[in-house]
């Protein structure tokens, strides 16, 4: 078993019931931001493609890393974006009469 | 700077940026803080992405840079879709995600063949990892070609097609099996990737429309999990964070969804529903309805004190959300109490109508959760339901046989007044014959519903809403 093994574990179950705790408090008026909120911050597998790309380990290493760093940051920029503009959107009564 | 520095510099950022993760998504708890939530969670990505540039094992920029930029080009189009595409847009990036994951765990396995290094342990949470990311690919595709209706909404199914699909899956795992007893069988690797992808295939192809909210959820939460096993591989702790983070809230969206469907995983994902709907409805007596004009409607409405609108994805397709809040906004002028009801089931996403709405203009404290509003029909005057159909089904509660017994529902049978505008008296989507319609307090309301809310909206400007008001008082 790798060193980092139990370790990533421990996060790993920490931070799935961390997860649980808060998700569960989000409002379900706001499920569709959560998810592409999520998306965008689910995108920061981004930085291992940075890390396989530039290591240029081998010509496929290269192109798989590049491949995996266009897809992440396409959502990371679209995540976030888009739940900027869907979040803009939400108005209370009184947030809507001074606007 | 030193590659020791570099590294514990990294560290701690990515440590900072895992504090923001979790801080953005706390403060989506409430409409008021989400978007500071939205904000530093920008700011923390970012950090991290810059600070991986300084990793002392990058020696080469170029692709990077052509890859971001790549990325920027397909992301910002993907940021700007319109509300209605929210749904096949989201599928589209849980596909981009799980591209991004399973490459990088075919990446690793080539390299560390290469130099190997590939232990029976690496091979094992590599297979999982590429398994779990290609399913998942495929699967978002499929769902996002369906949501777009590039593809057949309807569910496709062929006789044994589960015992067919799992054993296809079935042989991912014996691949990945041989492969992680015998490492030099290493050409299996493809093979199993591709069988992964032809998997997620057949996993969504059988799955109707009516499920895509669970469906995408479950995406969702199969592309946290790749990214979580990705960080294993990697040994990332702020992978496994970001993956834990968004498989769990995957799966708490999936629950949402499964119990507002009164529906479990497996009877969705091998179910198929919309097939089996022969219900014994054959000796059907003609029951009678009651229609009603829009100018009807109009002073009905105005004479409420309190409406509730049940809105359904009916009402997104027919456009009407912006008319309907021009209705809201002239009772409510009239103090009439407008609220709007919502399942959570109601739009092609979870939240996907509350956010419809929004967009209309219609302020967020005025949108109700199904069980509130349901503690508050038997006070309302008027329920208006507005292309919805099985979310408001009284069968749902009573009839036993009927293949929506026990979905929770939104019970507009136990207001003072029903309205339903609807196009004609053709059974919804799913097929299932609504019992409501035929109430003694429902009012049928024919015709397409961007044209028969805009009549409502004419008669209640037209005649003053004054007027129509003590006039039907």
């Amino acid at each position: 078993m790798p060193p980092g093994f139990i370790e990533n574990l421990f996060v790993f179950v920490l931070a799935g019931f961390l997860g649980f705790e808060v998700i569960r408090r989000v409002s379900p008026l706001l499920h569709t931001p959560l998810m592409s909120l999520t998306n965008a911050l689910d995108a920061i597998v981004v930085v291992a493609g940075i890390i396989i790309c530039g290591e240029a380990k081998t010509p496929l290493s290269i192109l798989l890393g590049a491949v995996a760093v266009a897809a992440a940051f396409s959502n990371m920029i679209g995540g976030f974006l888009i739940t900027d503009r869907m979040l803009r959107m939400f108005k209370s009564t009184s947030g809507r009469k001074k606007s | 700077m030193n590659a020791a520095a570099a590294q514990t510099l990294a560290n701690f950022v990515y440590v900072f940026a895992v504090i923001g993760f979790i801080l953005s998504l706390k403060w989506l708890n409430s409409p008021a803080t989400a978007r500071r939530g939205v904000l530093i969670g920008e700011i923390s990505a970012g950090l991290a992405v810059i600070t991986t540039f300084e990793d002392p094992r990058l020696h080469q920029f170029h692709w990077i840079l052509l890859a971001l930029g790549i990325g920027l080009i397909i992301g910002i189009p993907l940021g700007l879709v319109k509300m209605t595409a929210v749904p096949q847009r989201t599928a589209m990036s849980h596909a981009f995600g799980a591209l991004a994951a399973a490459v990088i765990g075919i990446s690793e396995f080539y390299v560390d063949l290469g130099q190997h290094q590939l232990t029976a342990f690496k091979m094992t949470e590599i297979a999982l990892e590429v398994i779990i990311g290609s399913l998942s690919l495929t699967g978002s595709l499929i769902a996002a070609g369906k949501l777009q209706e590039w593809l057949p909404q309807r569910p496709i199914v062929y006789k044994g097609q589960n015992y067919f699909s799992l054993s296809v899956l079935g042989t991912a795992v014996v691949l990945a099996l041989l492969l992680i007893v015998h490492p030099a069988f290493s050409f299996l690797f493809p093979v199993m990737v591709v069988i992964s992808l032809l998997f997620g295939v057949m996993l969504v192809m059988p799955i109707g429309g009516a499920d895509m909210p669970t469906v995408i959820s479950l995406l969702n939460s199969y592309v946290g999990l790749s990214a979580a096993l990705l960080g294993f591989v990697l040994n990332s702790k702020v992978l496994v964070v970001a993956g834990a983070l968004d498989g769990s809230s995957g799966f708490i969206l999936s629950v949402i969804m499964c119990k507002a469907m009164n529906r479990s995983f497996t009877n969705v994902l091998f179910g198929a529903f919309g097939q089996l709907q022969v219900s014994a409805k054959g000796a059907q007596e003609q029951r009678t309805v009651r229609s009603a004009s829009p100018e009807d409607a109009a002073s009905i409405l105005a004479s409420a004190s309190s409406v509730l609108i049940v809105p359904g994805y009916g009402m997104a397709v027919a456009q009407a959300q912006h008319k309907v809040r021009e209705l809201f906004d002239i009772l409510s002028r009239e103090g009439v109490n407008v609220r709007f009801a919502i399942h959570p089931v109601a739009g092609r996403m979870p939240g996907h109508m509350n956010v419809l709405l929004a967009e209309a203009d219609v302020p967020y404290d005025k949108l109700m959760e199904m069980d509130d509003a349901n503690s508050d029909m038997p006070q309302t005057d008027v329920a208006l339901v507005i292309g919805a159909n099985d979310v408001t089904n009284p069968a749902a509660k009573t009839d036993q046989s009927s293949p929506i017994y026990g979905m929770p529902v939104i019970e507009v049978d136990q207001a003072r007044t029903v309205m339903v505008i609807k196009r004609s008296m053709n059974p919804g989507f799913a097929g299932i014959d609504n019992p409501l319609y035929y109430l003694d307090q429902t009012l049928m309301l024919f015709g397409d519903a961007k044209a028969f809310v805009s009549d409502i909206v004419r008669a209640l400007t037209a005649e003053g809403v004054g007027k129509a008001a003590s006039a039907a008082r």
